[in-house]
């Protein structure tokens, strides 16, 4: 079980009450008129699965409902950080 | 993007026109979501020692407020209505009078009234806001049970993670939690009494869980 720390609630809460909503960070097209097959089939359907640092969207759906970020070691899912939308992480794969 | 607090006077209209008194007339009588339980009588024929003290807040008046808390208006409007300001600490709520204030999300608020003031109060929040908010009346979607007594800490470990030493939950402090499977906004009222906003679907499951789960301490239901 993950101990989540909520940005917006700024506490610690268990894992149920939240629900992982996949890679973060992936920028919408700004044209998708103008997009090839390729760019939004890459755009909707592929996803990175790194081995080690991933940034990963969560959302506190029990709590306070409010999206946020988490940059977690897929290998051995220590969450080395927590940060709001919108924010940069300062934790990053090299 | 544009400005989504500066609105002109036909759009400030436009959000007047939802108000609508949800309280029916005196020919229909309101039913609480447990109605069925018909917990008035329990009370009279239950047990009367017990751990855990259970009792019903039926037909209140929720409120569910959603504005920029960065508005320092909108901010002013809600005091002014309520008579308080709306708590911007998280997990933290405020009484004033006959209405509390819960701090549920960074821009989202529950308010619970009494339930025939409730079409007042609204009404009133919308003379006073303007700009970009959300103000739902969502009273018949919940109740709210009232849990104190000696063990009643017991009992609610039982159902949910959350951590309620007086030192980490304080009197006043809210949370919206996994509770029992379901889910229920818990508010510390005192010591040993919690008060617990469940949804009205869920209202009977709850209400079986805490009878089978209070039944080392025994349970006394109150009127």
């Amino acid at each position: 079980m993950f101990h989540i720390y909520c940005p917006h609630c700024a506490e610690y809460r268990e894992e149920e009450e939240f629900h992982a909503a996949g890679q973060a960070h992936i920028a919408r097209p700004l044209d998708p008129e103008a997009c090839s097959d390729k760019e939004w089939g890459e755009y909707m359907f592929f996803r990175k699965n790194p081995r080690g640092i991933h940034h990963e969207l969560w959302v506190h759906a029990a709590g306070c409902r409010k999206f946020f970020n988490i940059t977690r070691d897929t290998q051995s899912y220590e969450i080395k950080e927590v940060y709001k939308i919108g924010e940069k992480p300062s934790v990053v794969a090299e | 993007m544009s400005d989504l607090n500066v609105m002109t006077a036909a759009e400030m209209a436009a959000t007047k026109a939802a108000v609508m008194d949800q309280v029916p007339g005196p020919e229909i009588q309101g039913q609480s979501p447990l109605h069925h339980a018909d917990l008035d009588s329990l009370a009279k024929v239950g047990p009367k020692q017990g751990g855990v003290h259970l009792r019903e807040h039926k037909l209140l008046g929720h409120l569910t407020l959603r504005l920029n808390p960065e508005n320092d208006d909108q901010l002013a409007a809600a005091e002014r209505v309520l008579g308080v300001a709306l708590p911007l600490q998280p997990l933290t709520s405020v009484e004033s009078g006959s209405y509390s204030v819960r701090w549920m999300s960074p821009d989202e608020w529950l308010i619970l009234v009494p339930g025939l003031e409730a079409f007042d109060v609204e009404s009133k929040f919308r003379d006073e806001m303007g700009g970009h908010y959300s103000l739902v009346n969502s009273s018949g979607g919940s109740t709210v049970l009232e849990l104190s007594g000696p063990d009643v800490v017991e009992l609610l470990k039982r159902c949910t993670s959350i951590d309620l030493h007086p030192k980490l939950f304080p009197v006043g402090k809210v949370v919206s939690t996994v509770f029992a499977k379901s889910s229920a906004i818990i508010r510390r009222t005192g010591e040993h009494s919690f008060e617990l906003v469940i949804r009205r679907s869920f209202s009977d499951y709850i209400w079986l869980w805490l009878q089978e789960t209070s039944r080392e301490f025994g349970l006394v239901v109150k009127a």
